[in-house]
């Protein structure tokens, strides 16, 4: 397990290093600089400016420079907004983006697996019927959509909730609902259908005879094995999750780290749009590499440590 | 001898899209205190839906007991409650099923899944269920069983695992054993261990047992008593030598000629010709009159009686009885 997890360290660690060299080449073959602006600034101040930043030198010589910021977890200072450092807007803006990641998480995660197993269970009757339909909207209705509707209905006809930011559990709902809903309804599809096969197992039919009560069968004896492909699609629906934040936290005014990625790129804020890019990945690979643990402890046939690391 | 089990003409019927199969037809017999029966019959011929329906594991929809009773020590099991069945299955009445490979569940210890059968059923602390399932896995013939209480199935091989299946089964210390062909998964040396197993326990718990299985050497090895299913239907019962020595349906006569024998050198088998009949719609006359050889007008048009050839040999065949003539007489 140790030396599966030392292995595991190193292969994140040489995909964050293709995620940075490629980010930060991409970003610097876009056209333009933080300087382009209608606004006329004299030449000299141009390129004192580009001095400061190291904007001058060559490439090779800035992309050096910035994988050593890169590992003493220095992203430098913004150029837009040149009182903050990046570190500084991440520090601000993770907590926000992070609570409402993991809220939304936790309730796509357990409404979805809870659907799934009701409608498993009432397999072709009227509530699995429901909720498959419940679970095909959601897959297909964006959240922008979603969250557009919602606040028109919730907060301007019933106007029960509030429209936008991010100061209480009631702010929370709006946002909450409209990028859960989605990973939400794939959860629901996939514990459905990997419900229905476990349940004609023979192993469930062993533990029928052993004259176990239905809830332990499902809870101790189906769902474990239900839930591993589940656990599988749980990585790429965080990274869904984080991308659906930056347009949520866009719509619904929320001061997370979004909107800071959605600005730096209009701005060419290199500083930014590397720190956010960076931290997005770590945070992605991190889930990921999680997802493996997990589905170790989940699935006792696999051995973590004779896998190779990927 | 005491009847533990006295099943009294099952009817079991499966709702399809094409219609209502009708897997068992009336099946009617007693299973005694310490014995063996042995069901036998092809596939598809219910023994499977037979064994399952005593213990109401039949998937239900589509399938369903239409009529009759299973009466356990007097008790009728069909008009249990399903919390009241619970109580019954793994404690009086056990069931083994065929592939030791998927009859586990992959994800928990063995030794959580012996263990969770004697706490259901049990005021008992968890420390002495752990040694209850300690005992059972070494009367099995688990080596090392301390250690192996902390493995999971995978670990096991296919003979090993159909062992801890038994040991599940038995840790309730129940009265009636149902194996739906136990030893089918297996390979022949470990199939000759498993049924020496069966036959050990049995000696030591008294435990009755069922055994369902295809396969006649299986039946001559365990069996005291034998039923022969066909087509949804037991068509002849009896003591293991009266079935071997003195068949008298002709389906028991093909299935007895179409073994395999090592000491007639060169012998053809002989298989029975034909496909067994469609229980969508199942022939009012005898369900084998298609297939047999010496089938009479009035077997294509009357199902025949019960007879006795002997008190604990008895069949369903017009060719055995006398009533034969006076029945078609009675059609015409």
């Amino acid at each position: 397990m140790t030396g599966y997890i030392i292995k595991r360290l190193i292969a994140m660690i040489v995909t964050l290093w293709f995620i940075i060299t490629l980010t930060f080449f991409l970003m610097h073959s876009i056209p333009g600089s933080p300087f382009n602006e209608e606004r006329n600034t004299s030449e000299a101040v141009q390129r004192n400016m580009e001095k400061f930043y190291h904007l001058d030198e060559p490439l090779y010589v800035q992309y050096g420079m910035y994988l050593k910021s890169v590992v003493t977890f220095d992203f430098g200072p913004s150029i837009k907004k040149s009182s903050q450092t990046v570190n500084e807007m991440l520090g601000r803006g993770f907590p926000v983006s992070f609570e409402l990641g993991i809220v939304t998480l936790i309730v796509a995660v357990f409404s979805g697996i809870a659907l799934g197993i009701i409608a498993a269970l009432r397999h072709n009757g009227f509530i699995d019927y429901l909720a498959m339909t419940i679970a095909v909207l959601g897959i297909s209705v964006p959240n922008f959509v979603l969250a557009t509707l919602l606040i028109q209905q919730l907060a301007v006809n019933l106007a029960i909730l509030p429209v936008a930011t991010w100061s209480s559990p009631k702010h929370m709902i709006m946002p909450t609902l409209a990028l859960a809903t989605g990973p939400m309804a794939i959860i629901a599809r996939l514990t459905r259908s990997s419900m229905l096969e476990v349940l004609t197992q023979d192993y469930i039919k062993t533990a029928k005879a052993k004259g176990l009560s239905p809830v332990k069968i499902v809870f101790k004896h189906a769902l474990r094995n239900a839930l591993l492909p589940v656990v599988t699609v749980l990585g790429s629906l965080a990274a869904s999750i984080l991308t659906g934040t930056f347009v949520i936290e866009k719509i619904f005014a929320i001061p997370g780290m979004g909107k800071y990625f959605v600005e730096s790129i209009n701005t060419r804020d290199y500083p930014v749009i590397m720190g956010t890019t960076v931290f997005y990945s770590t945070i992605l690979i991190i889930m990921l590499f999680l997802v493996d643990i997990a589905y170790g402890i989940l699935d006792p046939r696999i051995k973590l440590h004779k896998k190779e690391a990927s | 001898m005491e009847k533990v089990l006295e099943i009294k003409d099952l009817h079991v019927t499966f709702t399809t899209y094409g219609g209502e199969v009708k897997a068992v037809r009336g099946v009617s017999f007693d299973l005694f205190k310490g014995e063996t029966l042995a069901i036998v019959g092809e596939s598809g011929c219910g023994k499977s839906v037979t064994s399952q329906s005593i213990m109401r594991l039949i998937p239900s929809p589509p399938g369903r007991i239409a009529a009759g009773e299973v009466l356990f020590k007097g008790q009728d099991l069909t008009k249990l409650k399903e919390s009241e069945m619970r109580n019954i299955r793994g404690a009086d009445i056990s069931m083994i099923f065929q592939d030791p490979m998927t009859a586990l569940n992959p994800t928990i210890t063995v030794g959580e899944q012996i263990i969770e059968g004697i706490m259901q059923h049990e005021t008992i602390t968890r420390q002495d269920a752990r040694k209850k399932a300690l005992e059972m896995l070494d009367l099995v013939g688990i080596p090392n069983p301390v250690e192996r209480l902390k493995h999971y199935p995978h670990q096991f091989s296919g003979g090993m695992r159909q062992r801890i299946v038994i040991a599940m089964a038995l840790v309730c210390e129940p009265e009636v054993l149902i194996a739906d062909e136990p030893t089918t998964a297996l390979d022949v040396t470990i199939q000759a261990q498993i049924l020496d197993l069966f036959k050990d326990i049995q000696t030591k718990t008294g435990v009755s047992i069922i055994i369902i299985t295809h396969d006649l050497g299986v039946v001559a090895q365990v069996a005291d008593r034998i039923a022969v299913m066909y087509a949804g239907k037991i068509v002849e019962a009896g003591e293991r030598r009266e079935i071997f020595y003195n068949p008298q349906h002709p389906y028991t006569k093909g299935l007895l000629n179409s073994v395999p024998r090592l000491d007639l050198d060169g012998a053809d088998l002989v298989p029975i010709g034909g496909s067994p009949p469609d229980l969508f719609s199942p022939p009012a006359g005898c369900p084998f009159a298609a297939r047999c050889a010496f089938a009479m007008e009035v077997c294509d048009r009357v199902f025949p009686y019960k007879t006795h050839i002997s008190r604990d040999h008895h069949v369903d065949c017009w060719l055995q009885d006398e009533r034969a003539q006076k029945m078609l007489a009675g059609i015409k």
